[in-house]
Formats: C-alpha cells, sequence, structure tokens
C-alpha cells in the first residue's frame, strides 16, 4: 500500500471519493477515508484532499544525487541526422535552461565526429561522441552498451530519445540496462522546478486521456517524444560545443544481428513518421488501382500515403501504409482521410494531427468529429480537382 | 522448439475510457477486456512456429484475475500451457516493473528458444515490455518482426524480417531471442468449438512473488521508478466546418485555408 490517509486529519468530508477515477475510495464505517485495493496511485485524491490527510508513502529508492545535465541522443539512418535530434535539442535546451545545467548529446556511428558538427550548430554545450566503423548502422546491441557507457560516466539527471521505431528499440533496452523509469512518447516535458523533477505528458488510451508522469527517485529520467511536437530550434553561431571523444567499448563482436538485405520501399513515400502531410484512404477508395490518385495527390503536395485497415485488408496497399490502433501512429501537420469512416482504431492513429481534412459522401461519418474542414461528397470528383487546383497553383505561382 | 508467448489483457477500445467533464471521474462503461491485438498476432505466430518446426508454446501474462481469458483464449488458439502472473505484490508495475517479473517467470520455464511479444500494448501503447524482456534475459532483440523466414534448430539460427521506417530489414541471429511482432506477420486463427473445451479445461497456475526467484524490491510499485501523477482529458479538437458548394468551389476553399494557415505551400 502506499497512499497513507491519516485518520487525525480526515473530516470524512468525501472529496477524495469524488474525484477518484478509479472509484478506489470509499468512506468507512468510522467516516474516514479508506483506500480500495483498486487504487492506482494516480495521486488526484492528494491534490483534492483540503485537510492534507492523504499522503504518498515515500518510496525507498537510491538517491537521485549526484546526476547533472539533460542528454540528448542523436539518432541517424543511412548517414542522415533524424529530424526529432534536433526538435530534442531545442526541448532539452530550455529544460536544462531552467534546470540551469548543461545540455549534452551523444552521437554514435561511422563518421560521427562529423555528425557531431552538425549537431554543434544547435547551442548544445556538450557533445560524447563515439566514432568507430562497427556504429555505422544502427544495431541494439553496440549502442546500448556505448550509452550506458557514457550515462555512467556522465551522469545526466535527464534522457531524450525520438519516439521513433529506431528510437524505442534503444530506449527500452537502454532503460532496462540502467534500470531507470522510461516514459514512452511524451508529447509535453517540462521542469517541475521546485523538486528539479521533469513533468512527461503523453497520450494513452489511443490519445483519449492524456497522464503525467514523473521520475523520482531513480536517475537518469529518460523519456522518449514523439516526432514534430517539439519545434525546430534555430542554428546559432556562437562557439561551438566542446567535443568529448569517447573510445568504444563495444567491438564489432557486439552487432548481434547479421544483417542479410535490406528491401527499400519501392514506392519511397511510405515514410509516415516523417511526412508533414498524409493522404490517406479507405473502403471508399474502391480497389488498389485507385490508390494511384492518392499517390498522385500525394506527390504534388510533398506528401505519403496512408490507409485504413480495410484498405490494406483487403490487400490494396500494403500494411506499412497503416495508420492506427494496430498500424502507425501519425501527426502530421495535414492529415486528408479519403473514403475513411473515422472508426475509433483509425482514429487512435491520427487524431493529434494538426490539421484534419475529411471527405466522404456520409455526412453522418464520425470522421467528420475531428476534421477541421470536411467535404460531404464523392471522392472520385473531390480528389482530382484537388490535384487540378494544386498543380495550377503552383503553375501560376511559378510564373509570378 | 520452446517458446513463450507474452500476453496483456487489455480494455477494449470500443469501450470508450474517456472522462465525465463534471464529476472529472473515468467512465468506463461496458469495459470489456480483450486480448491486446498486436499479441493475438504474437499467439497466432508462436503456434504456427510450433506446427512448422514441433515443441511447444507456453502463453504467459501478468495481470489480475481475471487475465486469466485472455490465456484460454490464447490456449483455444492453439498454445500448450499457460501461467499467469498475478498477486497484489504485483500491482502499480510499470514497464520496468512487468518485463522483470516477467523475466523471472520464463526462467522459471526452463531452457526456451523464442519469446514472441506484440509490438505494444493499446492501452499504454509504450512498446517497452518487449525490448526491457529481452535485456533481463539476454536475449536477442528482434523488434517489429513481420516475417520469420527461417529458424534452424541444431544451428540456432533465426531469419527474421523486420519492419522498419525506410522499409524491410532481413536480420540473422542466434537464439535464443526475443521478437515483437506487427499485424503484417500472419492472420489469427478463429478458435474451434473443440480447442475452445480444450482450453477451459486446462489448468492456469497462478505464481505470486514466491514463485519466482527474484527481488522483491523490483516487483509492483516498488519496483516501478515512474509515478503517474495526473490523468486527464485533452482538450477536444476545435469544432470542424463543412465546406459547402460544387466540388471546383468546396476545393477552392480548402486551398485557399491550408494556405492561409501555411499547411501547404501554394
Ligand atoms: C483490434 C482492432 C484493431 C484495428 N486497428 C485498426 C487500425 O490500426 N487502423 C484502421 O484504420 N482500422 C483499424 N481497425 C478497423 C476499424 O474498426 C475500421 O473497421 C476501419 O478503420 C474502417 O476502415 P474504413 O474507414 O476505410 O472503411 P469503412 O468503415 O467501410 O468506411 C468507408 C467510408 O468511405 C466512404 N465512401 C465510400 N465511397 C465513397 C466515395 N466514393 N466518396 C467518398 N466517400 C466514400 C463511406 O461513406 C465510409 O464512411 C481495427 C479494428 C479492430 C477490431
Ligand atoms: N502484463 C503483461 N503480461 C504479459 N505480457 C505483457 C504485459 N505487458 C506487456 N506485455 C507484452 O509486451 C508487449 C508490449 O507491451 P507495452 O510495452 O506495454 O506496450 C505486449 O504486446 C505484450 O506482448
Amino acid at each position: 500500500m502506499a497512499l497513507k490517509v491519516i485518520k487525525e486529519r480526515c473530516t470524512g468530508c468525501g472529496l477524495c471519493v469524488q474525484v477518484c477515477p478509479y472509484n478506489a475510495i470509499k468512506l468507512s464505517d468510522e467516516n474516514v477515508a479508506e483506500i480500495l485495493e483498486s487504487c492506482i496511485l494516480c495521486g488526484q485524491c492528494i491534490e483534492a484532499c483540503p485537510m492534507k490527510a492523504i499522503l504518498m508513502e515515500e518510496k525507498h529508492g537510491e538517491e537521485a544525487t549526484g546526476y547533472r545535465g539533460v542528454m540528448v541522443f542523436v539518432e541517424h539512418e543511412f548517414g542522415r541526422i533524424n529530424h526529432v535530434s534536433f526538435e530534442l535539442l531545442g526541448k532539452g535546451r530550455e529544460l536544462a535552461d531552467k534546470l540551469m545545467v548543461p545540455l549534452c548529446a551523444m552521437v554514435m556511428g561511422d563518421g560521427a565526429k562529423d555528425m557531431a558538427k552538425e549537431v554543434g550548430a544547435y547551442d548544445v554545450d556538450e557533445i560524447c561522441v563515439v566514432d568507430a566503423p562497427h556504429l555505422r548502422e544502427y544495431q541494439t546491441n553496440p549502442y546500448v552498451r556505448e550509452a550506458e557507457n557514457i550515462i555512467n560516466e556522465y551522469r545526466p539527471e535527464i534522457v531524450l530519445i525520438g519516439a521513433t521505431t529506431l528510437g524505442r528499440d534503444f530506449a527500452g533496452a537502454l532503460a532496462t540496462r540502467l534500470e531507470t523509469g522510461l516514459t514512452a512518447d511524451c508529447t509535453g516535458l517540462d521542469i517541475d522546478l521546485e523538486k528539479r523533477l521533469l513533468l512527461q505528458t503523453r497520450p494513452a488510451f489511443g490519445g483519449n486521456i492524456m497522464a503525467t508522469i514523473l521520475c523520482p527517485y531513480k536517475r537518469p529520467q529518460m523519456s522518449t517524444v514523439r516526432p514534430k511536437v517539439m519545434p525546430m530550434p534555430e542554428k546559432v553561431t556562437k562557439d561551438g560545443a566542446h567535443i568529448i571523444e569517447i573510445e568504444p567499448i563495444s567491438t564489432p563482436k557486439d552487432l548481434l544481428l547479421s544483417i542479410l538485405d535490406f528491401i527499400k520501399d519501392t514506392a519511397g513515400t511510405v515514410n509516415l513518421a516523417d511526412a508533414d502531410i498524409i493522404v490517406s484512404g479507405g473502403r471508399g477508395i474502391k480497389g488498389p488501382e485507385n490508390f494511384k490518385m492518392l499517390f498522385e495527390l500525394a506527390q504534388v503536395l510533398g506528401g505519403a500515403v496512408g490507409a485504413s485497415r480495410a484498405a490494406v485488408d483487403s490487400g490494396w496497399i500494403p500494411y506499412a501504409h497503416q495508420v492506427g490502433q494496430t498500424g502507425r501512429t501519425v501527426r502530421p501537420k495535414l492529415y486528408i482521410a479519403c473514403g475513411i469512416s473515422g472508426a475509433i482504431q483509425h482514429l487512435a492513429g491520427m487524431q493529434t494531427s494538426d490539421i484534419i481534412v475529411a471527405i466522404n459522401k456520409d455526412p453522418e461519418a464520425p470522421i467528420f468529429k475531428v476534421a477541421n474542414y470536411g467535404i460531404v461528397g464523392d471522392l472520385f470528383k473531390v480528389v482530382p480537382e484537388i490535384i487540378r487546383q494544386v498543380k495550377e497553383r503552383k503553375a501560376k505561382s511559378a510564373v509570378s | 522448439m520452446r517458446i513463450v508467448v507474452c500476453i496483456k489483457q487489455v480494455p477494449s477500445t470500443e469501450a470508450k475510457v474517456q472522462m465525465d467533464p463534471v464529476k472529472g471521474t473515468l467512465i468506463r462503461e461496458g469495459v470489456e477486456s480483450v486480448v491486446n491485438p498486436f499479441d493475438e498476432y504474437a499467439i497466432e505466430e508462436g503456434v504456427r512456429l510450433k506446427e512448422r518446426y514441433g515443441g511447444e508454446v507456453i502463453a504467459v501474462s501478468m495481470g489480475p484475475p481475471q487475465a486469466k481469458d485472455a490465456l484460454r483464449q490464447a490456449l483455444a488458439m492453439g498454445a500448450d500451457k499457460a501461467a499467469l502472473l498475478s498477486d497484489r505484490a504485483f500491482a502499480g508495475s510499470d514497464t520496468l516493473a512487468t518485463a522483470y517479473t516477467l523475466s523471472l517467470a520464463i526462467k522459471k520455464l526452463g531452457e526456451i528458444d523464442l519469446v514472441i511479444c506484440g509490438k505494444q500494448a493499446t492501452d499504454g501503447d509504450t512498446a517497452q515490455v518487449g525490448p526491457g524482456l529481452a535485456q533481463r534475459l539476454g536475449f536477442r532483440q528482434l523488434t517489429y518482426v513481420c516475417k520469420v523466414r527461417e529458424i534452424n534448430l541444431e544451428g540456432k539460427k533465426i531469419v527474421v524480417e523486420r519492419l522498419l521506417d525506410e522499409g524491410v530489414q532481413v536480420a540473422e541471429t542466434t537464439l535464443p531471442a526475443l521478437m515483437t511482432v506487427v499485424k503484417d506477420i500472419n492472420q489469427p486463427r478463429l478458435p474451434n468449438v473443440i480447442s475452445i473445451r480444450r482450453a477451459a479445461r486446462t489448468e492456469i497456475p497462478i505464481w505470486g512473488p514466491q514463485d519466482l526467484n527474484g527481488d522483491q524490491a523490483k516487483f509492483g510499485f516498488d519496483g516501478s521508478p515512474t509515478q503517474v501523477v495526473r490523468i486527464f482529458t485533452p482538450p477536444p479538437r476545435a469544432g470542424g466546418q463543412i465546406l459547402e458548394g460544387e466540388v471546383p468551389e468546396v476545393v477552392s476553399k480548402l486551398l485557399d485555408a491550408l494556405s492561409s494557415q501555411q499547411v501547404i505551400s501554394i
């Protein structure tokens, strides 16, 4: 049991009973609050109690002292640094400034020193660099070993990692080796200055609920952060970061996977995680051949193509394009849903998009409830018209 | 080949988990529990691999007593055995404690060649338990597997396809390994009447902390470094607007709106 009621203070007002989201508090026969087994320790009753009669029993844990600074993991694929790493440097700067501590980055790879120069343009104080040929492409084991070594040496209080395909493979393994807490897929980060703790806010239950999570007793505090949520920071021109070259502790023997092949997506347009604009098709698209139209729209807008599960299960488009609960979670600036009804499992994967446009012939389709702009109509008329007008506008602006 | 499949029971997405704006409480009307959707693919893959290479499949879940229903479904789909980790001491586990507890249960099961997890659970959406478990067990980590190409039991080798952002990676490693699977990997079967009856008769042991050879301080709430301090509903999406008119006119309105908000640059 971790919530404690101080009986002497409890007046039996019942406010805690009212705020408990889990019906986990009742008033006992003596009219004193009693915490039941269903309590998940969300702590809402602590805040609600006017008498301060409910306390969180202190956890025993290692002292979280001796850790200082904010560290960002720099992720790269095919020699390119992922956008999210820069976004994290921007957010990391803000958090580090609040705490008045340094902002560090860790870069591992083949040619990591060159990548560090790119990273150094973003107002970073220190960059830990591990440059070794066997670190050319990401693999869990050597990367986690190097990161563990760096963290044990430099002891940052906060470690930020992109909540990408690669980042989640890495973060889950790293946090376990460090035996610390890890909060997944955060969309908000802030500092509780009084306690010097990282406030990590993230969606759960497919975005229907938000939760704020702390890691009070273990260090570092680790989060993966959803791409495209934090703004891209400006580059700065100052003396540049202090580069710390670190000898690799892993060797080629640590590459536990042999990569036999990499089959690049042929259309080259799947990368939903990176896309600012996604054009998605559902059952209303009627058949595989009609996806061509969506690929064309995506192309003229500079976006990627997504799909509902219904379209994927019908075999019209590969699974890599599926958006939703059993596909990918996306958060583009613009999501255009064509012939998608907006089932809750689909919404779970896209409802945090900045702007949603829905094209559907059924005015009652639930997708219109989340859409900023709805077009009630036949997508076979609307989509070609969008393509036509976008091309027309582009041609005009090219002339002028 | 001995395979463990880790499954979690989650609230069905259809049972909308929402906040009551007035009372500030969670409305969980008609909350139905289901096997985490990704875990159905994990079970199916375990059973298929058993059918291909022989051996047995053991389904493991940590959760309240009713999580037995999830294990029964795994048995009905073809798992041979199941074990439930359920005890007050496990309550309040975050992903670190969950992976720790599951790893002890797997060690208790003896020699294991392959552990299969879903890519992520639809309630917490963390995708952290699989990688955590692989580290605890010291097994090779294979995330986002969309196809098992081949297993060579004598050579202790496995070749899989992993679905990554830019394409499919074909990777080989040695067993024992842990893989997390995505939906593309298979089409889960529907259990038939006979298998459902068999599953109903199968004894499912319940293990508590005393059955696991572990550090009590690493279980449940005490072993969970993260704490949820606040739960709230996100602000509703800004009110939608239905664009009216003939198609060319509507499209023009749409493009005007999008470019004025700088969502598209034309
Ligand atoms: C465990 C589980 C997980 C799931 N995971 C996902 C997931 O990850 N992603 C996902 O998408 N779904 C998922 N689903 C499925 C989901 O419940 C819906 O079945 C699915 O999203 C429906 O796809 P749809 O909108 O394309 O098809 P439908 O619901 O059939 O909708 C088609 C829409 O197209 C419109 N339409 C038809 N013709 C035209 C036209 N000519 N012009 C304009 N509009 C037209 C119709 O009015 C209709 O609204 C999941 C379901 C379950 C049970
Ligand atoms: N309590 C649990 N019991 C058994 N398996 C679990 C449990 N929690 C998570 N898992 C497994 O870990 C995967 C990822 O879950 P998560 O990290 O919570 O998103 C799931 O798909 C399951 O295979």
